[in-house]
Parts: C-alpha cells; sequence; structure tokens
C-alpha cells in the first residue's frame, strides 16, 4: 500500500444489529446513496431500513424457467415427431403429456442456474478484489462484527460531516479505507 | 456483540416464559462461538477417530470400484440376476441411494419455505449426505446397463446428436428418471453451494495458509456480507427453495414411475408416487439422524443440534414412517378391492411367499420401529434413536427389495418362476457405496463447515435487532 492511495471509504464499527439497523435508517435519511452495510448474517428489517426495493431475482428464475420448459417441449416434439419419427404400439409421434416430466425437470433446472447467475449478476459476484477485503480488521466481518460504510464517491461525502454523523449515530472506531 | 450483552440494560423486560421456545443455540452462544466452534472443525487436525473411519472408507470405497470393474469386464451376469428376476440388487440399491437423498432437500427447502428455524443447524450436512447420496444411486443404473460406455456415450441417456441419428425415447418413464435424477443432483448442489458461500468466506477470512486462503476465497466469490448484497442472496435462496420442493416431489414420483407405468402386478399402483416420496423422507431422516447422532458426539456440538433438533427429526420419521404403514396397508386393500388375481396373488406372495423374511424385516424396521417415537422419553435417549434410525435405513432396503423382487420373481406362468440369490459381487458391490459414501462425507467434515454458520448465527436472538440480546431498547422501534 503506497502512501497516495486514494481513499476508498469510511468504515465504522456498530455494537449491535439493532444499532446498524437505526445508524442504516438515518444514513438513508441524511440522503447519502453510495454505502452499506456489512454482517456476518442477514439482519431482519435491514432492507426496509437501507430502502432496498424487493430483489430482482425472481425475473431470472422466471425467464430461465420459461426458457426450459419451452425448449424442452420444443426438443421433444423435434426429435421424435420431426427429425426420427419411430412409431411404437400407436402412441402418438409428441403429446404434451408424456413430453411433461422432462420439461418439468428442465424448468427446475434451467431456473436454478438463472436463480444462481441472476444472483450473481446484481451482486457482481464473483468479484475477488475488494478494498474492504484488504482492510485488516474487516476480515471480522464474517465473525461477528458488523460494519457501515460510505463510500468517499458518494455526492455528499464530507470527511468531516461524514465522520460526524456516523460518530452521532454509535459508529466506533471509524476509519478510512483505501482503495 | 458480546459488548453489547454486557451492557444489557438490566430494566429491559423479557417475553412471558410461556411464549418462549427452547432456543436453538443453547447457552446464549455468540455469533462468534458459533464461527469458532463449526469453522474450527474443519481448520484443526482431525481427531484420532478420523484417519481409522477414512481409511476404513476408502477401502469399502475401492472395494466396490474393483467389483464394478470385475462387472464391466466380465459381464452383468456377475450378479445373481437371471430370468425372470432380471432387476434386483442393482435397482434396489438405485432407489436406496436416491431416496436417502431427499431427506437434505425436504430440510433445506421445504423446511425452509415453512420457516422452520431449527432446519439451520442441520441443514448443510443433510445436503451434503443428499448429493453423496445421488452419486452413490448414479452409479448403479450405470453399470447394470452391462456396457456402460452406452449408457454413458452423450445420445443414449442425454440428447445428443450421434453417429447414429437416434434420439432417446421420451415416452419412456427410464428417461423421465435420467432428467429427474441428472437435475435432482444438479440443483441439489447449486443450492448446497449457494448456502456455502458466506460460510467460504468465514473459512477465507480465517485461513492461515495461503493455500487455504487462496481456494475458500476463490470459491466465496469476493463475499464481503454486504446488505446489498444480502438481499438477492436471500431472495435466490429463497427461490431455490421454492424450486427444489416441487423437484423433490417430482424425483421420487418419476422414480416411482419405473415401476407404475409397467405393467406388472405389484408395481402398476397409483399410490405408488405418494408412498415412494414419503418412503424417500422417512429413510433420508434416518440415514440423517443415523450420520449426526455421532458427529454431534464426537465434535461437540450438542449446543447447536440439540436434544430438540434430534426430536424433531424423530417425529418426522414418525410422520413419515406412519403414511408408509399406511401405504402397505392401501395396497393389501387395493390388490383385494381391485379383484384381479394376479394383483392379489403377487400380495399374498409377497407377504406369505418364499420371500416373507424379507417382507416381515420391512414390516418390523418400517412399521412398528418408528411407532416407538411416541414417547419422549425414547425420542430423547440418542443411543435409542441412533439405533431406531439404522433399523429404518434397514427397513427401507428392504422395502425396494420386496417390491422389485417379489414382483419379479413369479411371473404369470409358473414355468417363469424362479428364486433371486444375490452373489458376493452383488453384496460387496453394495456394501462398498457406503464406502464412497462416507468417504465423501468424511472429506466435508474435514474440510468445509458442517452446519450453515451464518444461517445459525442469523437465528440467534444476538442476531435479533428487535431482541434485548441483539441490542434492542424498550420503548423504541428497535
Amino acid at each position: 500500500m503506497s502512501t497516495s492511495a486514494r481513499p476508498h471509504a469510511l468504515l465504522a464499527e456498530f455494537e449491535s444489529p439493532a444499532a446498524l439497523l437505526h445508524a442504516a435508517e438515518k444514513i438513508r435519511a441524511a440522503g447519502y446513496r453510495r454505502w452499506d452495510v456489512h454482517t456476518p448474517f442477514p439482519i431482519h428489517g435491514m432492507d426496509e431500513a437501507m430502502g432496498l426495493g424487493n430483489s430482482k431475482v425472481g425475473w431470472f428464475t422466471f425467464c430461465f424457467g420459461a426458457t426450459g420448459f419451452t425448449l424442452g417441449m420444443l426438443m421433444i416434439w423435434w426429435m421424435g415427431a420431426v427429425d426420427y419419427p419411430l412409431p411404437v404400439g400407436g402412441k402418438p409421434l409428441f403429446s404434451p403429456i408424456f413430453a411433461f416430466p422432462v420439461c418439468y425437470e428442465l424448468t427446475i433446472l434451467l431456473g436454478a442456474f438463472g436463480t444462481l447467475g441472476g444472483m450473481a449478476l446484481l451482486n457482481q459476484l464473483p468479484r475477488l478484489y475488494h478494498p474492504l477485503l484488504k482492510h485488516p480488521r474487516f476480515k471480522a466481518v464474517t465473525h461477528d462484527r458488523l460494519f457501515a460504510v460510505i463510500e468517499c464517491a458518494d455526492p455528499q461525502y464530507s470527511d468531516t460531516e461524514t465522520r460526524r454523523l456516523l460518530e452521532s449515530l454509535g459508529g466506533r472506531q471509524l476509519e478510512l479505507v483505501e482503495d | 456483540m458480546s459488548a453489547a450483552v454486557d451492557k444489557l440494560p438490566a430494566y429491559v423486560v423479557p417475553p412471558p416464559a410461556e411464549l418462549e421456545r427452547e432456543p436453538l443455540v443453547l447457552n446464549q452462544r455468540s455469533p462468534g462461538w458459533i464461527s469458532d466452534k463449526i469453522a474450527g472443525l474443519a481448520e484443526q487436525g482431525m481427531p484420532r477417530w478420523w484417519w481409522p473411519a477414512f481409511l476404513v472408507s476408502v477401502g469399502g470405497m475401492l472395494m466396490m470400484f474393483g467389483m464394478i470393474a470385475y462387472l464391466i469386464s466380465t459381464g452383468v451376469g456377475v450378479w445373481g440376476l437371471q430370468q425372470p428376476a432380471a432387476w434386483a440388487w442393482d435397482i434396489t440399491n438405485f432407489v436406496f441411494w436416491i431416496g436417502i437423498g431427499h431427506a437434505g432437500t425436504l430440510i433445506s427447502a421445504i423446511l425452509c419455505l415453512l420457516r422452520q428455524r431449527w432446519r439451520t443447524s442441520i441443514n448443510r450436512a443433510a445436503e451434503a449426505m443428499t448429493l453423496f447420496a445421488v452419486a452413490c444411486a448414479g452409479i448403479f443404473p450405470i453399470v447394470h446397463t452391462g456396457r456402460v460406455w452406452y449408457a454413458l456415450m452423450p445420445g443414449y441417456l442425454i440428447p445428443f446428436p450421434n453417429a447414429n441419428a437416434i434420439w432417446p425415447q421420451f415416452r419412456s418413464p427410464l428417461l423421465w428418471d435420467v432428467f429427474a435424477v441428472s437435475t435432482y443432483g444438479t440443483v441439489s448442489l447449486l443450492f448446497w453451494y449457494t448456502g456455502l458461500v458466506p460460510d467460504l468466506a468465514t473459512m477465507r477470512d480465517r485461513a492461515t495458509s495461503k493455500l487455504k486462503k487462496f481456494l475458500y476465497g476463490l470459491f466465496a466469490l469476493g463475499w464481503t456480507g454486504s446488505n446489498r448484497h444480502w438481499r438477492n442472496y436471500e431472495k435466490a435462496y429463497l427461490i431455490l427453495a421454492g424450486l427444489s420442493t416441487p423437484l423433490v416431489l417430482s424425483v421420487h414420483s418419476v422414480v416411482s414411475f419405473d415401476f407404475a407405468v409397467s405393467q406388472l402386478p405389484g408395481w402398476h399402483t397409483t399410490i405408488f408416487p405418494p408412498y415412494f416420496v414419503a418412503g424417500a423422507i422417512f429413510s433420508g431422516f434416518g440415514m440423517v439422524l443415523t450420520l449426526l447422532i455421532p458427529l454431534r458426539t464426537l465434535c461437540g456440538l450438542e449446543d447447536v443440534i440439540t436434544t430438540r433438533h434430534v426430536e424433531l427429526m424423530c417425529k418426522v420419521i414418525l410422520a413419515t414412517g406412519s403414511m408408509v404403514g399406511y401405504a402397505y396397508a392401501m395396497e393389501f386393500f387395493i390388490a383385494w378391492y381391485g379383484g384381479n388375481p394376479y394383483e392379489l396373488y403377487a400380495f399374498k406372495n409377497r407377504a406369505f411367499g418364499p420371500y416373507f423374511w424379507a417382507y416381515w424385516i420391512m414390516v418390523t424396521c418400517n412399521v412398528i420401529s418408528p411407532h416407538l417415537f411416541w414417547s419422549k422419553k425414547l425420542r430423547t435417549n440418542m443411543v435409542f434413536v441412533f439405533i431406531v434410525s439404522i433399523f429404518v435405513n434397514i427397513g427401507m432396503w428392504f422395502e425396494r427389495f420386496v417390491i422389485i423382487v417379489t414382483s419379479l420373481h413369479r411371473d404369470y406362468l409358473p414355468s417363469s418362476w424362479g428364486y433371486f440369490s444375490p452373489t458376493y459381487v452383488d453384496i460387496l458391490t453394495f456394501v462398498g457405496s457406503f464406502g464412497l459414501f462416507m468417504t465423501l462425507f468424511l472429506l466435508f467434515v474435514r474440510y468445509l463447515p458442517v452446519i450453515a454458520i451464518g444461517e445459525v448465527k442469523a437465528v440467534t436472538p444476538q442476531a435479533d435487532p428487535h431482541h434485548p440480546l441483539g441490542g434492542a431498547r424498550p420503548g423504541g422501534t428497535h
């Protein structure tokens, strides 16, 4: 780390989930946009406190699942009734009835990939480099520590005001994280 | 976090005692303790029991692969299969293993949708068990084809353009099974991995060696515990649970179609799909208990996998065991009520014919033993629960054997009657599959967190912003 590294964000530690939840409401009310809280477990009510809407992952699931079902039907129809018709015991070459179990499974299979892929896309993961991951104290976020982080790139950010806000909300051990 | 507990104001009024449930984590363990305890298991060298257990399991696994090599190089004649019983232990083992997997998905998906928070202590190990059971199950249908290369070649099972220009037969339930089981294996893996991501981040942040840091870090995808991430993550987890629920119900239904869609008396029954699903969950919970009761004691996890967890699992066994017992009775009733003489004969022969011993082992283990769990005293006795869980495993293996072999061994004409006996290859292959299963499970215990650390933390009162231990103040909203 060179001394000329730009600051990335202001990091503050909070002592309890309730304190962090309360702080999140206030940070949001103060008009910050590029900020986040980092916790070892999801905190009930935090999405509302941060003003985050419903996650869009479900749309990925729906589109992929519908694709799986449609592709399955088309595949079975084309293979059995068009490309290589094989009459057996007078049974129809294609019927959505016997095609259903396979299409049902393909709906779920593609839906699951869509869900995971959608989550990764929306979260911009994998991201193996992150300024916070370099910070020695931040490691404990996956252990038992709770942090709020306000990025220096936020238009509202000010070295003194932001620091004062976090301190007034109960944030402790404030530190600038380098980029 | 512990500071918050210390500074707990004295005037916080605790909720009335009758509203308090038994805690999911005993002794008010803190989130830090949970990380230390569970991640620690995979970090320290394994205790002394691990190596002997691992070596025995690897021995069993190698024995199975040896037997499979012998089977493939010689032919399926090395098994005891003969007309009319051309399916026996191979398919029994397949259905047995795939059924075991079902408890993992039930715990992780269905209990998640039902908001059963006790699932958090057991879902990781149960999902791992699912994956390993599906791996064991997958071996049998592939090797039973004899010319294994045909089963594995793209174009025969998986639709893929091939030199013969043919496609798989989509009208066959056996092909539905290929899709059901491979989807099940894949989605279970995705679900398991999704659940692992935050815990892999915990392992990454605790790792001391460079290699571990790199590997755990790679698979943790750069997780930082950001709430903007948790939001999408939790939604994805919920949706995966929603997808896995119809999946798990469909998989054993499709497995049962392998039998029910045929015309054979004893197989051609409409009760099969629900009956197979109930049996699968029953057997799976049996295996979860068989694995977790020793693990809990050997690894000192009594505060996380509590007596209450074991008791609840016993209740699931009691419920599904009763369904299975009802299905056995209903099968007999319909065989009589349906008026088909061949059907009735198949069932009389099942209970009183040459395989009567297998039938009554099944009834003893599956119908009688779960009812011992009506007693709270027995449900909370770990040694007793462990023994009954073994009985459940045995009983459910025999159930599949009874369904498959007793229906096949007497064809319509007495000239086509036979008696199936396994050869040593049959027996050692099956015994060896437990070696494969345990090898994978022991490696999992050694390298990955056996309990979902992040999820268990989330159900502790310390993580609840509306609980005094989570820092809630009286009078305020939180």
